[in-house]
């Protein structure tokens, strides 16, 4: 425990100081304080003589202003924050022959790999906690929207499924500079998956989804193949965690949303419950719907650490 | 001076592929002596000690330190020993206080403990002056005194110096080797250390053992050695001419 804590300790004051964690965080709180400014003032204008809608408050984090909303914001680029906090974590102090100072100390060596995870994790939440709480308090003050209970329970949630999905890559990109001895390797490598997995997974969908099940457009359309094509689809895209996180975050952010799926998936019941019923889901039905989602975001979260773990344990340190 | 075996190690054996770093090793080290690792670069000194300090796997056989096993019981041994990399490195950002602390922190060391204990050992070691100094502006030497401090800071019972004196000016050397000496004395330190520089082995070594290819082909005092090459006589021989005597014949 001791040796843990004093890792912890030495990581996070690392972090918190340097200069990308600062860079790291002018970007972003620059970037939600545009788009919820233009959330709130494209607000201003739609809901001007409506009487009221249900959920003001989370409509500063899931509309989209000018160009994307500040959930598809953190789906698209929170990655980066991960991938730069962990891609030379294990390399670097190999390279400047530190590790072996560090595990040659009474530590069990766990404690190195559990205090660079925590530590990393905690720093992600403190950047994610403080650029809800701006939004919020902008919203506040700008808009003079003031959150329910239950929108605060789900900005909540929704902060918990982002730290956990933004830790996501901060494993993938701990386990890369574990595998890989130098600091250029495995920077490039995570960044080559994170586009990988983010962006070409939806475009992967379409091509497998197109030559399993492909949809003659010149004879009819049968309903079946159309079918078959988007669930194909769906399930591929789901590889992705990008889509994964999108879809848990989904209708947690947007109670109006009662699914996951996309239209041409729903059953004829199911659609015309969410065409006759324009009321909002209660928080546990959302929490419901997601909860596939969910579980498998901090599945592969603690795989991907369980994974460097045990090749850090296994590994042979003698720099 | 005290016989209890403080290091020993049987057959203990390491292989990268079908290399054999270390062949089938058996050392013992006595409470409270110096103890002069010699061999020529990739002997398999340095493997030997990660080995002693659970940091690497053997193949084979197995080592006891301090009444324990490296590979169960790596944190307790990890306790007793402070163990000097060849190429020991530092945080570039910290200054020498800081980076004191932290190997302080790593130890379980309370705050005013530390502080005190930092102070003593920049003052032993020579860095008073350097103490506020970021690591990444510090010399060789520099770097090699406060690894030393570093390495002090536990408070060993057994350390493990691996070239200890490299990067030293003559001077910072000499003060190095009384230093290793007095701990050796006032606190009865077990000291292991390798080194290629026979000259400073043979003055503070009290045994010395020669490892060349893997396997450990001499250990004893200096004169015993002598003595087994070149026989009981007048001449006094020096480290290095028995040192080579035993490498040509190998
Ligand atoms: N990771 C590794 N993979 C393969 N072989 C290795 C590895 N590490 C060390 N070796 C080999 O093990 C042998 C012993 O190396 P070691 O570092 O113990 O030598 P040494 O006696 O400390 O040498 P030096 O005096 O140069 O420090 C060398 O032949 C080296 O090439
Ligand atoms: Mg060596």
């Amino acid at each position: 425990m001791q040796g843990l804590y004093a890792v912890f300790k030495k990581e996070l004051q690392d972090h918190l100081s340097s200069y990308r964690f600062v860079i790291l965080f002018a970007l972003i709180a620059m970037v939600s304080f545009i788009t919820s400014y233009m959330a709130a003032v494209h607000m201003r204008e739609n809901l001007e003589g409506l009487a009221s809608t249900r959920f003001p408050f989370l409509m500063l984090f899931s509309t989209p202003g000018a160009m994307f909303s500040m959930v598809q914001f953190v789906a698209f680029f929170g990655p980066l924050i991960g991938l730069i906090l962990g891609f030379d974590a294990i390399n670097r102090e190999r390279t400047q022959g530190t590790l072996i100072k560090v595990i040659s100390q009474p530590i069990y060596r766990d404690a190195v790999i559990n205090g660079k995870f925590l530590a990393g994790v905690t720093t992600i939440a403190v950047m994610l906690v403080a650029i809800v709480l701006v939004i919020s308090g902008f919203g506040l003050a700008f808009v003079g929207v003031v959150p329910g209970v239950e929108e605060i329970w789900r900005l909540f949630i929704y902060l918990i499924i982002s730290i956990f999905y933004i830790s996501f890559w901060l494993g993938l990109a701990i386990l890369f500079s574990i595998l890989f001895k130098s600091i250029a390797t495995s920077s490039l490598a995570s960044v080559a998956l994170w586009i990988f997995l983010s962006f070409f997974i939806s475009l992967g969908a379409e091509v497998v989804a197109n030559t399993v099940a492909p949809i003659d457009r010149k004879n009819e359309v049968q309903p079946e193949v159309v079918l078959e094509n988007a669930r194909i689809k769906e399930l591929v895209s789901l590889s992705s965690p990008m889509i994964l996180y999108s879809n848990a975050t989904a209708t947690i952010i947007d109670p109006m949303r009662k699914t996951t799926r996309s239209l041409i998936l729903m059953g004829p019941m199911e659609e015309l419950l969410s065409a006759r019923f324009q009321s909002p889901l209660p928080l546990g039905q959302s929490i419901v719907i997601v909860f596939p989602h969910i579980i498998a975001l901090i599945a592969i979260t603690l795989i991907c650490f369980a994974i460097s773990y045990v090749v850090f344990m296994l590994q042979e340190v003698r720099t | 001076m005290e016989t209890e075996t403080i290091i020993e190690t049987t057959n203990l054996t390491k292989r990268y592929g079908h290399q054999t770093a270390v062949n089938g090793l058996n050392l013992k080290v006595k409470e409270g002596e110096i103890f002069g690792f010699l061999g020529p670069n990739g002997a398999g000194k340095t493997t030997t000690l990660l080995m002693l300090l659970g940091l690497s796997r053997p193949s084979k056989g197995h080592a006891t330190v301090c009444g324990l096993n490296p590979l169960r019981m790596a944190r307790e041994v990890k306790r007793h020993v402070g163990y000097l990399p060849e190429n020991v490195g530092f945080y570039e950002d910290m200054d020498a206080v800081q980076s004191l602390e932290y190997v302080a922190d790593l130890n379980g060391l309370k705050k005013v403990e530390a502080r005190e204990k930092i102070d003593e050992l920049l003052g032993l070691v020579g860095l008073k002056d350097q103490a506020g100094k970021k690591t990444a502006a510090f010399s060789r030497g520099m770097k090699q005194r406060l690894g030393v401090a570093e390495v002090l800071i536990k408070d060993p019972e057994v350390l493990f110096l691996d070239e200890p004196t490299l990067g030293l000016d003559p001077e910072g050397a000499i003060q190095l080797i009384n230093l290793i000496q007095s701990l050796n004395e006032e606190k009865e330190i077990t000291v292991l250390l390798s080194s290629h520089n026979l000259h400073q082995v043979q003055k503070m070594s009290h045994r010395v053992g020669i490892m060349i290819d893997g396997s450990l082909i001499a250990e004893g005092s200096i004169d015993s050695l002598a003595e087994e090459k070149f026989g009981v006589g007048e001449k006094e021989y020096s480290l290095e001419e028995i040192y080579m005597k035993y490498f040509q014949e190998a």
